[in-house]
């Protein structure tokens, strides 16, 4: 537009045509080179280096087509712009069907081309794994967090492994994710691996991650949640952390250990409140000198045939060991804690006067006016259970 | 014969007259004054999202407010900005261009203006009366029916529900003018290219927006009368089908109407017919046809299945073609023609240019598992406004500086209309072209804020300094429109050498728009009257007949269809203001409905006013000396 202009002005110079080109360079290495951890253009995994290919082929061959309209419009423009003291009427064609059929048909054939692949990739991408070596993650969206069941690793008493926010998968490994939503419609995307998937209420999707590399402890891989679901929307984020087998294994272990029931100090006193007030939404599983103990509601939901965990609070057995907490929103330390616990809404937006436990409507964490002391020892706690 | 000696045809005055009006070019400019304030509260909240995405972690607005604020902005500057804008310049042309006096029911027309205002002041209002619909323009269930402690989406419910019903009345308004209101010799395959558009954008309308009135009955009753339908145990997906079912040929209605100004501006600055009228037409009509075979393709991750995705797909990728005839058939318009710079041109270019952009990132969302990234991205939020902004806006401000002259009889000014384009076109690909790049970068919509660390803020940062240079370049645009009403370059009748019937009569035009009903030979038939060719295809101008506004040669015979010229039929209908009192009434029974059950007495009282309203409408005479005859 605007170098066509300048021409118009001037006599055409070859510096608009540079600027241009280089401007398109530009939009060629941005079109197919990601930045940041949560980039879908430089992916970790088989999944997405396919969508990312297929991404690649049909940006290149729009860039063509953009590049051949840009400079048919603007070359038209240029050439047969009014000038100044030529008075003559341009001839009156009115059409010229051979042209006209010519430009529908060929976008016809360009459009074939990408049709093929398209179908191709959508098989591709949505097959669901099967297999022994599959490994089985139920996944339920809430308003604002995940919950994570990996529905084939137990302990020895049958207890699955169930956690939330963070996803720990091995590499190089098939993972089907199962899911649904306890209440509104989710989105589950971790941009890196797969392209996103809905959670919806009263229906099971599937979405399958396979990550090529461990990732570092301190660099998950980042997902949010892709489908508006309400006010905090925006802090319904992941973490997605990958290990080798062997530290996939032992983390495992790490998990199905129960959490240890605080004797004495600032953590027994922590566990008192939790005992009277945490439980009434949060799950622990802790061992005591009653054994293994399950404290908290635990809820279910059935859809489609699909028995899926569906508590009313994250799971905090091993809250410690996790990086982040809020929904993969804020890094897991004292100063955030202490926050949180003062007032869950200081840090993320909820609607907890809305909560009716009963019926299992939860939106947010309430503000409990805990003291101080209330707060470090909760703390306390929470930090033993890693 | 010219009748000026009529006292029905003098041109009333006052506040009142306007109020009462039942003239379709006062209402088109009613519609127009209203979206052009929308569009700025629009624009506001627009300016104000971009504020808090300026860094990470943004704290100027609340999660509370930010999400109001998208889902005004996304409501607004549809169903509140640009499709009525598209009935303003439907309703002030569409009679100008087919050689009629008023559109068919010109008191209904007016109903659906006072429908239009009133709906839309009661969605503006739900900022003070308890909080503005925060659901997102598309309303998704059950997060849409969750939350029945507050009013919000029920305003969205009644709200959306009325600008339906009033673009319904509408569109059926526009469809009977054109099919029943031609001038002698005004063929279809006669009418310009933007009336055709208005044509296939109202039978859109007439066949989605029943589909979106009942999914917001059914969101309506999920809220209030603890029914099922897409929450507890209903089928979510059901909303998105029948919201998409109208929302995608939505998508249409916003363009085609750019896409016939558009096409009425090329063939007037390049001095040549347009390149292909029955291709650009047929094309038209095709994507209309198509339009409501792709809804599903802003549901490919809702878990449609394989083939579901693979058949949208393709029919989305095939919709590209009829889209690239229009644009290949403007460049054809323009090669070999005399293509001059002035403004409404500039808008025009910049439309197709951009555009073209924005088409194709719909190609590349046809690509479905590529879609599975972009989908809910910024990518998205970057491709639509291509479309709307990049296309819709860019045509329609091309209408406004092509048609001002006719509006007023005055040119817009040269000097701020090219501060407005050049600061609204930088502008523009400053907002939303860093948004591709954002959405592959995984930012995802409709959120009110982002960690750091994601390499996101260095484009969200250009983001919002190119989105106050489009609110600048809009407050030229709205000096000029001011200024140049009373201190403009005086126009005339035919400023631009025009092709169509608008340019044959003087601007602004007569209540009675044509002295004489023109009897039409030709597409672009003003241009026929005043232009032979020579026998090298060339245009000849033929000697001048009486000043531009030329007398129609009445002794050629129309295409059998009557004459409307005679002066027996010179009534033009008069003011009436009971389409304001049966508006207001619906407006009434809405604010009765959002409130219920405390409001079922202010919905009953609505109706009444409503009932009065249309009595006193079917009662009254149509023209003021009907009774003598």
């Amino acid at each position: 537009m605007k170098h066509a202009h300048n021409q118009h002005e001037s006599a055409p110079s070859r510096r608009p045509r540079l600027i241009g080109l280089v401007g398109l360079l530009a939009l060629l290495v941005a079109g197919c080179s990601g930045s940041g951890p949560q980039t879908a253009l430089n992916p970790e995994g088989p999944i997405g280096r396919t969508i990312d290919e297929l991404w690649e082929l049909v940006f290149i061959l729009a860039t063509i087509v953009f590049v051949i309209v840009q400079i048919a419009l603007f070359y038209t423009i240029v050439r047969y712009r009014a000038r100044k003291g030529d008075d003559s009427e341009p001839v009156q064609v009115h059409g010229n069907t051979r042209v006209e059929i010519a430009w529908t048909i060929i976008p016809v054939f360009i459009l074939a081309a990408i049709a093929f692949p398209t179908v191709r990739g959508i098989f591709e991408v949505r097959a669901i794994p099967e297999g022994e070596d599959v490994l089985q993650v139920q996944v339920t969206g809430h308003q604002w967090w995940w919950e994570f069941e990996y529905v084939d690793l137990t302990d020895e008493t049958g207890r699955t492994l169930v956690t939330a926010n963070e996803l720990y998968i091995p590499a190089d490994t098939e993972v089907n994710l199962t899911m649904t939503s306890a209440d509104v419609i989710h989105s589950f995307w971790v941009p890196v691996l797969a392209g996103k998937r809905d959670v919806v209420p009263n229906r099971v999707s599937n979405l399958t991650l396979i990550a090529d590399n461990p990732t570092p402890p301190d660099a998950p891989h980042p997902g949010q949640c892709a489908e508006y679901c309400g006010l905090a929307h925006a802090d319904m984020r992941f973490k997605v952390h990958v290990r080798s087998q062997a530290d996939f294994d032992s983390w495992v272990d790490d998990q199905l250990t129960p959490a240890e029931l605080p004797t004495e100090g600032a953590a027994a006193a922590g566990y008192e409140t939790f005992a009277n007030l945490c439980v009434t939404c949060h799950n622990s599983t802790v061992s005591g000198p009653d054994g293994i103990e399950d404290i908290g509601p635990v809820r279910t939901i059935e859809v489609d045939g699909v028995t899926f965990t569906s508590s009313l609070g994250p799971n905090l057995t091993h809250f410690g060991g996790r990086a982040t907490f809020g929904s993969g929103t804020f890094e897991n330390n004292r100063e955030h804690l202490a926050q949180w616990l003062a007032n869950p809404a200081d840090l993320k937006p909820n609607l907890w006067e809305l909560n009716d436990t009963e019926a299992g409507r939860i939106l947010g964490m309430p503000n409990f006016n805990l003291s101080d002391d209330d707060i470090n020892n909760l703390i306390a706690l929470l930090e033993g259970w890693d | 014969m010219v009748l000026d000696t009529n006292k029905d045809l003098a041109e009333p005055k006052g506040i009142w007259s306007w109020i009462t009006t039942v003239d379709h070019k006062r209402i088109g400019l009613m519609y127009g004054v209203t979206a052009l304030v929308a569009f700025f509260v629009a624009g506001l909240e627009a300016l104000l999202i971009r504020l808090q995405l300026t860094t990470a972690n943004g704290t100027v607005l609340s999660a509370d407010a930010y999400n109001q604020l998208f889902t005004m902005h996304g409501l607004t500057m549809l169903l509140v900005v640009v499709m009525p804008v598209g009935a303003a310049f439907m309703n002030y042309f569409i009679p100008l261009h087919i050689g009629a006096r008023d559109v068919a029911f010109p008191r209904a027309n007016a109903f659906s203006y006072w429908l239009f205002l009133f709906s839309t002041i009661m969605l503006l209002s739900s900022f003070v009366l308890g909080g503005a619909p925060d659901g997102g323009w598309f309303g998704y269930a059950p997060l849409s029916t969750q939350l029945d402690e507050f009013v919000r989406m029920d305003y969205y419910a009644i709200g959306a529900q009325l600008l339906g019903i009033a673009s319904i009345m509408a569109s059926a308004n526009f469809i009977a003018t054109v099919f029943t209101m031609r001038a002698p010799g005004m063929t279809l395959m006669r009418i310009p290219v933007f009336t055709w558009m208005a044509v296939v954008v109202s039978f859109l309308l007439i066949f989605s927006l029943p589909i979106f009135g009942v999914g917001l009955f059914q969101m309506f009753f999920d809220r209030n009368f603890g029914t099922q339908f897409f929450g507890g145990g209903g089928d979510p997906l059901l909303w998105q089908h029948l919201f998409w079912l109208f929302g995608h040929p939505e998508v249409y209605v916003l363009i085609l109407p750019a896409m016939g100004i558009v096409s009425e501006v090329f063939p007037t600055f390049s001095r040549k017919p347009l390149f292909g009228y029955p291709f650009v037409v047929f094309s038209g009509i095709a994507i209309g046809f198509m339009g409501f075979g792709v809804w599903a393709h802003h549901m490919y991750t809702a878990g449609l299945g394989p083939v579901a995705e693979a058949g949208f797909g393709v029919a989305t990728m095939m919709i590209a073609v009829p889209t690239g005839v229009k644009i290949f058939n403007w460049i054809g318009t323009m090669w070999g023609g005399k293509v001059s710079f002035e403004l409404p041109m500039m808008f025009a270019i910049g439309f197709v240019s951009l555009f073209v952009i924005g088409g194709l990132s719909g190609v590349l969302h046809s690509v479905v598992p590529s879609d599975y990234q972009q989908h809910d991205s910024y990518f998205v939020v970057a491709h639509f406004h291509y479309v709307l902004f990049g296309g819709g806006v860019f045509g329609y401000v091309a209408g406004a500086y092509y048609w001002y002259p006719k509006w007023t009889g005055r040119f817009l000014d040269q000097k701020l209309g090219q501060w407005h384009f050049w600061l609204m076109l930088i502008g523009f690909n400053l907002t939303f072209a860093p948004m591709h790049i954002l959405g592959l970068n995984g930012m995802a919509r409709r959120t009110y804020r982002y960690p750091e660390g994601l390499g996101w803020e260095f484009w969200n940062q250009v983001a919002t300094f190119g989105s106050f240079l489009i609110g600048i370049s809009f407050l030229f645009f709205a000096w000029n429109l001011i200024k140049s009403r009373k201190n403009g370059r005086i126009a005339g009748s035919d400023p631009w050498d025009g092709r169509t019937l608008e340019w044959s009569i003087p601007s602004p035009p007569p209540v009675h728009n044509f002295d004489e009903i023109p009897v039409v030979e030709h597409v672009d038939d003003f241009w026929h009257r005043k232009y032979a060719t020579d026998e090298d295809g060339r245009a000849v101008r033929m000697p001048e007949v009486s000043g531009g506004t030329l007398a129609a040669d009445t002794t050629t015979g129309g295409d059998g269809e009557e004459n409307q010229g005679s002066s027996d039929d010179m009534h033009m209908p008069s003011p009436s203001y009971y389409p304001v009192v049966a508006a207001f009434g619906v407006m009434v029974t809405g604010y009765g409905l959002i409130y219920i059950p405390g409001g079922w007495v202010a919905a009953g009282v609505g109706l009444v006013i409503t009932l009065w309203g249309f009595f006193g409408w079917s009662l009254e005479p149509v023209t003021r000396d009907a009774d003598h005859e």
